[in-house]
């Protein structure tokens, strides 16, 4: 089962997803480990921004799979996740084809020649192997789920003219939910649990110095810790990780020296992006911090 | 040591890694956590990839395949501490393993004032390892004054005390002297778990016996339940409703009108007749999600009562994705917004409580204001689909239960059901009026534990409501 780019140990997991720049807790390098020496899928929670669907893409470059996402949505069907049988070709073959017989014909518009590929199609009929990401699954209905079901547990597709259709290597399987809504008992056996939450001092620093490489060590760890003391007011929506990174490097682009409350209320809409959190975070972190004529001198 | 008065000698139970895993399971399952046997499966499998020297990585191989939610997980780890410290304890009894005079020996060079200094530091920086051994120090220091009671729960206490460790709200500077930094609660009762945890393992060693196992208490726990009600057994109840009103009344849905031709499937099905579109297809009539209307009372009659109601209306939440919430006391305000953007019930019972803007100068239901206000607002999308759901106790407390407005809103509703947390033999003593609303309704059922909503689920599903 274990093909060759399967990693030995969680280190080298671990290793391998920091060469990709992504740099793992202990939880999500032995859960990826798992992932790829069981080959079952991995079920990502946490909330918004903490790097759920950056781990798949992650995943894809250190294993050097090509990475197959199916984006979920409300009312998202076989025909957009599966597969769909083209039509227009079909009509093609059968008014192209004229002298030819009804049993020729109909075996051969049947044939996979004709048959679109929707992503978890791909994914199971690739000759490479590949990382899926389904990601948001808890925006699809139930119903949606269920029909997951014989991908997840087999990694086989059922279409009634062909068959089964069983994946000749074997995929990668990331999911990932907001936790907007319970996800089935059902869907939940066949996988991995893995829940993520935001990083500690130490790890974001680390996640920080990595993407904006030439932020000094003391601005890096005032971002992280205003960062921090944003995220514990109540907010409709905390900053993500994604937006310490982006505003380490807005803060590079400003050239600025250090975090005072001119400079945070100058950018501060990088990582708050509501009204009313705004307002909140002006009035709570804003004032903590040290006035320009302190600092600026 | 023959017979000992905390009963039985250890039993270290069957031997080996696969037993005592089992027992874990079993352990969780207990505290309702639902684990399969493909998790079983799952575990044994994933435990074969990790070294099992780490703990860290066998424990988080197990929770990856075993705890599938967060709260799962919560348990997961108490458990986990618990059942594997209970396995060493049990197995170096039976082998007749102790440390004996060795743990001593370390307390005699310290006195109490020294062992404070460290002790606050291990705590402030958060060091593990650090704090178990001065844990352990703490105790033969203790041990040494002669104070120990042999009630865990009093030592740690006392020990606390003795250090002068607190969170600082109550530090009273009574020598007037050390006046030391506050710390902080989490770190503190860091300290006060390894503590317990070394005075349980001495007190196991002097007895040989370990203390009986008991099922986690509620407070451990923190379920956002009264104690009678199991959050999880509503949930259950609310997803049989959930089937069961999905294919209920369907019957009642438009004809032929506006039936909409699927181009794909017709001309997919015109391949038939060599592409010429001879018969029509048409969009499968998706079948529609119940429209689902609930009004619950949280008004001071019904206290009791209301933690349950609003455990049903988050588990209905879950279910159900076109469903309008609203609470009432004196005037009635739409929640849906509150329950779909919050997932922690305990966050929500906050915030109903301090946002529901129910207006209850008196406090007192005004459950005939509610009628009128609910129709005003929104009868306009009330249609044959939509079900309404009232959890009330119906006590006007003496007002105009205006039964004539209720009546409109059971016409324009498909269904209306009404569930009362109070027991039938109540309903129209005193100031209930539930028999001036009942006839309107398609049911009315006595409703304050699981059993009736799952009953009221049957009955619904039975198709038989009574008129």
């Amino acid at each position: 089962m274990s093909d060759a780019s399967t990693p030995a140990s969680v280190a080298e997991t671990k290793q391998a997803l920091a060469a990709a720049s992504y740099l793992a807790d202990e939880s999500a390098a032995l859960v990826s480990f798992l992932a790829q020496r069981l080959g079952k899928p991995v079920l990502v929670e946490g909330p918004a921004g903490v790097g759920k669907t950056e781990l798949a893409k992650a995943l894809s470059r250190a294993s050097g799979r090509e990475l197959v996402r199916l984006q979920c949505y409300e009312g998202l069907d076989e025909a957009k996740a599966l597969y769909e049988w083209n039509y227009r070709k079909q009509l093609l073959r059968i008014q192209a084809g004229g002298e030819s017989g009804w049993e020729e014909v109909h075996d051969d518009i049947f044939d996979k020649e004709f048959l679109l590929e929707r992503p978890l199609m791909q994914a199971i009929a690739s000759p490479e192997p590949v990382v899926l990401l389904i990601d948001e699954i808890d925006k699809t209905d139930q119903e949606f789920e269920a029909m997951l079901l014989e991908l997840l547990s087999d990694f086989q597709i059922t279409i009634p003219e062909l068959g089964q259709i069983s994946a000749t290597t074997m995929p990668i399987v990331v999911l990932t939910s907001n936790d907007s809504r319970e996800l089935t008992e059902a869907l939940k056996r066949r996988c991995l649990y893995l829940w993520l939450d935001y990083p500690g001092v130490e790890r974001e620093m680390e996640i920080v110095h990595l993407h904006a490489p030439d932020l000094p060590e003391t601005l890096a760890r005032r971002l992280v810790e205003v960062i921090q003391m944003v995220r514990a007011l109540d907010l409709k929506k905390p900053p993500s990780i994604a937006e310490s990174i982006d505003w380490a490097r807005t803060l590079l682009l400003m050239g600025a020296e250090d975090i005072d409350r001119e400079t945070f209320e100058q950018s501060m809409s990088i990582i708050v992006k509501h009204r009313t959190d705004i307002d909140l975070v002006a009035e709570r972190v804003g004032v903590k911090l040290s006035s320009p004529t302190q600092t600026a001198g | 040591m023959g017979a000992s008065p905390y009963g039985p000698k250890a039993d270290a139970g069957p031997p080996g890694l696969t037993a005592k895993l089992l027992g874990f399971c079993e352990e969780l399952r207990e505290e309702g956590v639902a684990v399969g046997t493909s998790e079983i499966l799952d575990a044994f499998a994933a435990l074969e990839q990790v070294p099992w020297t780490s703990q860290d990585d066998f424990r988080e191989a197990l929770a990856a395949t075993i705890a599938k939610s967060q709260e799962d997980r919560r348990l997961f780890e108490l458990l986990f501490e618990r059942w594997f410290f209970r396995a060493t304890e049990a197995e170096a009894v039976e082998r007749g393993i102790g440390e004996g005079e060795q743990r001593q020996e370390g307390g005699e060079r310290l006195d109490i004032d020294e062992l404070r200094e460290q002790i606050r530091q291990a705590i402030v920086e958060g060091n593990d390892g650090e704090m178990r051994d001065l844990a352990r120090l703490a105790i033969a220091a203790f041990g040494r004054q002669g104070e120990g009671s042999g009630v865990v729960g009093v030592d740690v206490q006392r020990i606390r005390r003795t250090l002068g460790l607190s969170t600082g709200a109550q530090q009273s500077s009574e020598d007037g002297a050390a006046e030391l930094p506050p710390l902080d609660r989490e770190d503190l009762s860091r300290f006060e778990r390894h503590l317990r945890r070394e005075l349980e393992r001495n007190l196991i060693e002097r007895t040989e016996t370990l203390p009986p196992s008991r099922p986690l208490a509620e407070l451990d726990r923190a379920l956002p339940t009264s104690p009678t009600q199991d959050l999880a057994a509503v949930h259950r109840a609310v997803s049989q409703m959930k089937r069961r009103l999905a294919t209920l009344g369907h019957e009642q849905r438009g004809r032929r009108k506006g039936r909409a031709v699927d181009v794909r499937r017709t001309m997919r099905a015109s391949l038939e007749t060599g592409g010429v579109p001879m018969h029509l297809r048409y969009r499968p009539k998706r079948p529609r999600r119940p429209e689902i209307y609930v009004l619950c009372d949280v008004s001071t009659s019904v206290t009791s009562a209301s933690v349950f109601f609003l455990s049903v209306l988050h588990a209905l939440h879950d279910s159900f994705r076109k469903l309008r919430s609203f609470v009432f006391i004196e005037r009635i305000s739409e929640v849906t917004e509150i329950f779909e953007h919050e997932r922690d019930f305990r966050e929500i019972a906050k915030r109903v409580s301090s946002e529901g803007g129910v207006a209850d100068v008196s406090g007192y239901t005004d459950y005939g204001r509610v009628w009128l206000e609910f129709l005003t607002e929104i009868s306009d999308d009330l249609d044959p689909r939509s079900t309404v759901i009232v959890l009330g106790d119906a006590r006007t407390n003496g007002r105009e239960p205006h039964a004539e407005v209720f009546a409109q809103v059971a016409e324009r509703a498909g269904r209306l059901f009404w569930l009362n947390p109070e027991p039938k033999l109540y309903w129209n003593y005193g100031d209930s009026v539930m028999a001036a609303y009942e006839r309107y309704c398609d049911g009315a059922f006595e409703c304050w534990t699981t059993r009736h909503l799952e009953n009221f689920v049957n009955v619904v599903a039975g198709g038989t409501p009574r008129d």
